[in-house]
């Protein structure tokens, strides 16, 4: 369903995007190792393509998609890491591949998977460094450092060298870092991967304060929907390079969800036989059990169930949001593997 | 008008003060990250000191074999002139930076400098910078002692303008050997791996720099070649100098084509940067 922005309050504005790779294929074996020293086949890869989409200042934007979808490209190509094929994009009014000064002084990128701070030495030196290198002034750095430290309740841990510290405190260390120059847009690749629950969860807490205080706008790359439900206002679902869905997650779960998880609790402790005629069995423990309705019968199935059966407890809840989402990832990529044969082009 | 002039005068010393607060941080904070590894270092630069000891045995067993000179150069003039190289060297090796350069590129951490208003290759030289300075400090006392026990294979002590031209040329050879190292690891946005072009580089330099023999004793038409070729100035120049090998209009013009070196390595440097990144993929997530 197509948004409808204003443009004049639009920070990130992305018309006909594109990005091309060319790869090289390499055939399996010794031999084709030799020939590839002569003669390299390529392979054209579109990772995005012709992205068009608007963000307004202080939004809180998911971007999901299986591996490969072009999520990360996306936001390598918002942060000036890397060029265009084609197309355009305005970050708060600058070019981003332009890579200027002014910009780079006003957004931030935390990757999960890469580490930006000086690996041997406390965190502390590294947003010094950050001070002078965004130009931070003194009383300005020391309240904000303050501040994001005891958010965070990272204080003690400020002068331990930056390897001695756990995956999730090192996180909160690169998000101090990243938010030092007060960024007006931030960029977040995966940023709680390979964390437990209550790092995730800290994390979690941390930005959606943060994001409401400072009405900072932030896109947001997971594979963690626990993040998305916490933070995200709205969800931009991109697969195979272009934009397949972009709303509030009501609508994804409203639109993908074709089922419900009815959970019954029988009072005579015992399963009926027949249950399995009113949906699929997920999960069934007696008297306990689980099944999967489809969404326009759920009434008459439940109605059906509680006359002709002693039930003590029922609940109905929508699908995991993960099955949504992997449900509209498979829907996505039969449409355009569809398109694409008729085409007659590599999907 | 005036009032004009004062302003404009006062924000770009505010902005050169910047610059060189910022400059500072950069290369204390290099040098106490170059501090968190002092076992390592402290072994890595003495080491460095082995190799003098058995060229001093190989000429000298050379020369026991033969009498006079080789191609005008004595025992001594050879020890000394290893030495001086060696203080050269000192200035202008850059272990690691062209590999370095080239693993950021192929593993992506080159990110860093494309997402900050950082400029790579000055952040790079402080950060090299940095390293000398370490090294220098842990490096001084054996030096001088090696100095010490070596002084009857100097010459007299050369005039003060000798030892300033001595002390520009290694300036110059440091500059020389940071940019042309950065260069060649600044291939890697098109190779990604720079390791065998690396290897020649350092075959060459080897040979041309004049870090196994002096460069002089070369036959007709190869000291026309190492003369054509910047590698000189990395370690055979500053030690040509320092014992007086060259002199007068010719030690001038040969500073001023070392500054030109510089140059054209700085403009290769930038250019490479600017290309490089436009066909950058940014691998590795």
């Amino acid at each position: 369903m197509p948004v409808s922005y204003n443009r004049a309050m639009e920070t990130i504005q992305i018309e006909g995007l594109r990005k091309t790779y060319k790869i090289y294929q390499k055939q399996e074996g010794l031999r084709a190792s030799f020939k590839g020293l002569f003669r390299r086949k390529y392979r054209t890869v579109e990772a995005v393509r012709g992205i068009d989409l608007a963000v307004d200042q202080g939004e809180f934007v998911a971007f999901l998609g299986p591996n490969g979808a072009g999520k990360t490209t996306t936001l390598k190509l918002l942060s000036g890491v890397i060029s265009p094929t084609a197309g355009t994009a305005r970050v708060l009014g600058h070019v981003p591949w332009r890579r200027e000064n002014a910009y780079r002084r006003r957004f931030s990128l935390v990757m999960g998977q890469k580490n930006q701070l000086w690996w041997d030495l406390p965190a502390q030196e590294s947003f010094r460094l950050h001070q002078q290198i965004y130009r931070i002034e003194t009383q300005a750095f020391a309240a904000r450092r303050d501040e994001l430290v005891d958010l965070l309740e990272v204080r003690k841990l400020l002068g331990q060298p930056v390897r001695e510290l756990s995956l999730g405190e090192r996180m909160k260390m690169e998000l101090i870092a990243a938010l030092l120059h007060s960024p007006e847009v931030l960029f977040l690749d995966e940023p709680t991967i390979g964390l437990d629950v209550v790092a995730q969860h800290n994390i979690q807490n941390f930005l959606r304060y943060y994001q409401q205080l400072k009405k900072i706008t932030i896109l947001l790359t997971s594979h963690y929907m626990k993040d998305v439900v916490a933070l995200c206002n709205r969800v931009v679902i991109i697969a195979q390079g272009v934009i397949v869905h972009d709303g509030s997650l009501a609508e994804i779960i409203d639109r993908f969800s074709t089922h419900k998880v009815v959970t019954l609790l029988f009072a005579d402790h015992s399963l009926p036989s027949d249950i399995g005629r009113y949906g699929e069995i997920i999960e069934q423990q007696a008297p306990r059990v689980k099944i999967r309705v489809e969404k326009k019968t759920v009434t008459d199935s439940l109605a059906a169930i509680l006359q002709q059966h002693p039930v003590e407890d029922v609940s109905v809840e929508d699908p995991p949001l993960e099955q949504a989402i992997a449900e509209m990832f498979a829907i996505a990529h039969r449409d355009l593997e569809r398109e694409a044969m008729s085409s007659g082009q590599d999907p | 008008m005036s009032e004009f002039v004062y302003k404009k005068s006062r924000s770009s010393f505010a902005s050169l003060q910047n610059m060189l607060v910022t400059w500072w941080t950069i290369l204390r904070i290099c040098l106490e990250e170059r501090l968190v590894y002092r076992g390592d270092f402290a072994l890595g630069t003495l080491m460095r000191f082995l190799p003098i000891v058995t060229q001093i045995f190989l000429w000298g067993t050379i020369f026991e074999t033969i009498s006079g000179k080789i191609a005008g150069y004595s025992y001594h003039d050879f020890i000394a002139y290893y030495l001086l190289t060696m203080v050269a060297r000192a200035f202008s090796s850059m272990p690691g930076l062209a590999s370095g350069i080239a693993a950021e590129i192929r593993d992506g951490s080159v990110k860093k400098y494309l997402i900050q208003p950082i400029d790579m290759v000055g952040f790079l030289l402080l950060n090299r910078l940095a390293h000398k300075l370490v090294y220098y400090g842990i490096a001084i006392g054996p030096f001088a002692l090696i100095f010490f026990l070596c002084r009857n294979f100097f010459p007299s002590m050369p005039s003060s303008e000798t030892m300033i031209a001595f002390a520009i040329s290694l300036v110059l050879s440091f500059l020389l050997g940071f940019f042309l190292e950065a260069a060649i690891g600044l291939i890697g946005f098109w190779f990604l791996e720079v390791s065998s072009l690396l290897f020649i580089y350092m075959l060459f330099n080897f040979f041309f720099s004049g870090h196994m023999f002096p460069l002089d004793i070369l036959p007709y038409p190869w000291n026309y070649v190492f003369e054509a070729m910047p590698l000189q100035y990395l370690a055979y120049f500053p030690a040509a100098v320092w014992l007086g090998k060259i002199e007068g209009e010719s030690l001038l013009i040969a500073l001023w084509v070392e500054t030109a070196w510089v140059l054209f390595f700085i403009l290769v440097c930038r250019v490479a940067f600017h290309r490089g990144v436009k066909r950058y993929s940014g691998f590795g997530g």
